[in-house]
C-alpha cells in the first residue's frame, strides 16, 4: 500500500496542514509519498522530504501549476495517483477545490473531511455540520480522501530524509487562468487555523462594539469570528461567520461573547477544546456547551478580561 | 446565454437533526425540509444575471425524491424559467449526482452551471468540482463574485485567508459561497405564477446513467456529547481557571 499526499503550499513554504494530512496517511499505514505541484517550489519539496514518515517526494514544477488551478493540477494528480492505494489532501480551500475533480477523473467517490481512520478502507467524517458522525467504507481501487486538520495531530516537520524526484508531466487544460489574489493583511490569524477564537453575537449591539473583541483578540493572538445573527444584523462581514453555513472551527480556546448559542452556531464551534461563554442571559443555550460560563454584562467583562491578561 | 442551476433538498438549517436509534442514518420523519442555503444563493445569482440581461434562460435542476418538486417550485418562484427533476428515491453520492447533471448538461448545453458549494446534510463539497471534471469545463468554486464578459467569466473565490480571482472560458462551472449575494424571498404572485411553469421529470435510467457507488455508509452516530461545565463568578476566576485548570492561556 502506498499513499500519495498532496502538499499544501504557496510555492515557498510547506503549509502546516500537510503535516496533519501525513499524520492521517501514517494512521492508514504504508509508504507515504508527497506530491508538490507548483512553480519554483523546490524549497517546498525539500521541506516535504524532511517530514517524518515520508519516503518519496514528487516535484512537478511548471508554470501550469503555479496557482494550483484545478483544471491543470487535477489531471496531474489523477495520472500520478492512479497507481496508489490512497490519495490524500488537506481539507483546505485548495484541497477541497482540487480533489473532487481528481476523484471524478478516476471515477471513484471521494470521502470528504475525515476526522479519524478506522482501517485502511473505513473512515469517520462529520455530516450535518458535525451533528452526526458517519462511518464510511470505500471499495474504490484508489481511495480519494480529504483530511480535516483538527482531527489529526501533526507529524514532525523534521526527521525524514526522502528523495525528491522530478515529474515531467505537464497538464495545461487552457480553460482557466489566474487573475489575482488578495490575501487579508490582518495580523490576526486566520479563523480556521487559529488556536484561540473570540466570537461576538447579537449581544455586541453594533459593529463598532466589536473593537472590544479585537482588543481582547490581540492580547490573546486570537482570530475574531461572529455568529450568524451578528452577520445578518450587519455588524461584521460574513466571512467572519462561524457556524453551519459559515466557517467550522475547532481551536484550543473558543470565547463566545454575547452569543446565545443557536444550533446553527454550535455546529460551527462545538469541537473546540475549551469553550468560554460570556452572556448576561443565564438561560442562554450557549452555557450548555461551555466549559466556563460567565453571566455578566459583556461591556464590563470583556474590557476587564483584556486588562487582566 | 442559458444558465443551469442545480439545487438540493435538505433538512432546514434551523433543525437540530437526530441520529436514528439503529445508527443507520439521521431521522428525517416529519422534519422541515428546505432548499440548501448555498443553492438559494446559486438561484439568486442566476436570477441577477437574467436581470442584468446576461442570462436569457434559467433552468433549475434537482436530483432527489419526488417531494423535491417543492424546492424546484421555490426556485421557479424566485425567477427560474423551467425545472427538471431527476427523480431518485435513493440517497445518491456526489459522483452519481455529478454524472446525472453531466447528462442534463449534454442535453441542455448551458453556458454556465451554478451550484451551491456544498449541501448542509452530507457536507461533501464535491458535486460542482466533479461536474467540472466530467464536462472538462473550468471551475470557479466558493465564489464571492461572478462577472460574465464575452466568452469568459471572472470568478472571485473565497480561499483560506483571502480571495482569489480566476478567469474561466465559457462554458464553466461556478459554486457559490456565502458572500456572493443575499437571496430574495419569493413574492406571493410569483409563487402562484411558478405553479404554471414547466417541470420535467426524468429518471437516472432514462438518462442512461449508473448511480453505483464506491462508498458505503456503515453507520451514523451522534457526536460525543458535550456536557455543560461550570459557571464562574468573576473575570478573575475565569482567567485563573483558563490558566491553571484548562491550561489554554
Amino acid at each position: 500500500m502506498t499513499i500519495l499526499v498532496i502538499a499544501e503550499h504557496d510555492n515557498k513554504v510547506l503549509a502546516p496542514a500537510t503535516l496533519n494530512t501525513v499524520a492521517a496517511a501514517a494512521k492508514i499505514g504504508g509508504d507515504i509519498h508527497v506530491l508538490v505541484a507548483g512553480q519554483g517550489a523546490g524549497a517546498v519539496a525539500e521541506a516535504a522530504a524532511k517530514v517524518a514518515g515520508v519516503s518519496k517526494v514528487l516535484l512537478a514544477d511548471n508554470a501550469a501549476y503555479a496557482h494550483q488551478l484545478p483544471e491543470n493540477v487535477a489531471p496531474l494528480v489523477a495520472e500520478l495517483g492512479a497507481g496508489y492505494s490512497h490519495i490524500l489532501a488537506a481539507a483546505t480551500s485548495n484541497g477541497k477545490n482540487i480533489l473532487p475533480r481528481v476523484a471524478a477523473q478516476l471515477d471513484v467517490d471521494q470521502i470528504s473531511e475525515i476526522v479519524s481512520v478506522e482501517s485502511a478502507d473505513t473512515f469517520k467524517r462529520p455530516i450535518y455540520a458535525g451533528n452526526a458522525i458517519a462511518t464510511v467504507q470505500s471499495t474504490a481501487a484508489v481511495k480519494v480522501i480529504t483530511v480535516r486538520a483538527t482531527g489529526f495531530d501533526p507529524v514532525a516537520a523534521e526527521g525524514g530524509s526522502a528523495a525528491v524526484e522530478a515529474v515531467a508531466a505537464v497538464h495545461n487544460a487552457g480553460t482557466s487562468s489566474f487573475v489575482g489574489e488578495e490575501l487579508a493583511k490582518s495580523d490576526r490569524p486566520e479563523l480556521t487555523a487559529a488556536k484561540i477564537v473570540v466570537s461576538g453575537g447579537r449581544g455586541m449591539q453594533n459593529g463598532d462594539n466589536f473593537k472590544h473583541l479585537y482588543a481582547l483578540a490581540d492580547k490573546l493572538g486570537a482570530a475574531v469570528g461572529a455568529s450568524r445573527a451578528a452577520v445578518d444584523a450587519g455588524f461584521v462581514p460574513n466571512d467572519m461567520q462561524v457556524g453551519q453555513t459559515g466557517k467550522i472551527v475547532a481551536p484550543q480556546l473558543y470565547i463566545a461573547v454575547g452569543i446565545s448559542g443557536a444550533i446553527q452556531h454550535l455546529a460551527g464551534m462545538k469541537d473546540s477544546k475549551v469553550i468560554v461563554a460570556i452572556n448576561k442571559d443565564e438561560e442562554a443555550p450557549i452555557f450548555q456547551v461551555a466549559d466556563y460560563g460567565l453571566v455578566a454584562d459583556l461591556f464590563e467583562a470583556v474590557p476587564e478580561l483584556s486588562g487582566s491578561l | 446565454m442559458k444558465v443551469l442551476v442545480a439545487v438540493k433538498r435538505v433538512v432546514d438549517y434551523n433543525v437540530k437533526v437526530r441520529v436514528k436509534a439503529d445508527n443507520c442514518g439521521v431521522d428525517l420523519a416529519n422534519v422541515k425540509m428546505s432548499m440548501n442555503p448555498f443553492c438559494e444563493i446559486a438561484v439568486e445569482e442566476a436570477v441577477r444575471l437574467k436581470e442584468k440581461g446576461i442570462a436569457t434562460e434559467i433552468v433549475v435542476i434537482c436530483v432527489g425524491p419526488s417531494t423535491a418538486q417543492e424546492q424546484l417550485r421555490t426556485a421557479l418562484a424566485l425567477g427560474a424559467d423551467r425545472a427538471v427533476l431527476v427523480e431518485s428515491a435513493e440517497e445518491l453520492t456526489s459522483l452519481a449526482v455529478a454524472k446525472l447533471l453531466k447528462a442534463v448538461v449534454d442535453k441542455e448545453q448551458p453556458q454556465l452551471v451554478i451550484l451551491g458549494k456544498q449541501a448542509i446534510d452530507s457536507d461533501n463539497n464535491q458535486t460542482g468540482q466533479m461536474l467540472a471534471a466530467l464536462t472538462g469545463y473550468g471551475q470557479g468554486t466558493f465564489a464571492s463574485k461572478v462577472e460574465v464578459s464575452g466568452d469568459s467569466v471572472a470568478v472571485t473565490r473565497e480561499i483560506d485567508g483571502g480571495a482569489q480571482t480566476v478567469s474561466l472560458k465559457l462554458p464553466a462551472i461556478v459554486t457559490t459561497d456565502l458572500r456572493l449575494n443575499e437571496p430574495r424571498y419569493a413574492s406571493l404572485p410569483n409563487i402562484m405564477k411558478a405553479k404554471k411553469k414547466p417541470l420535467e421529470v426524468l429518471t437516472p435510467d432514462a438518462l442512461g446513467v449508473s448511480t453505483a457507488s464506491t462508498n458505503k455508509t456503515v453507520k451514523v452516530q451522534a457526536p460525543a456529547a458535550r456536557s455543560a461545565g461550570i459557571k464562574v463568578k468573576s473575570v478573575a476566576e475565569l482567567v485563573e481557571k483558563l490558566k491553571n485548570e484548562a491550561k489554554v492561556l
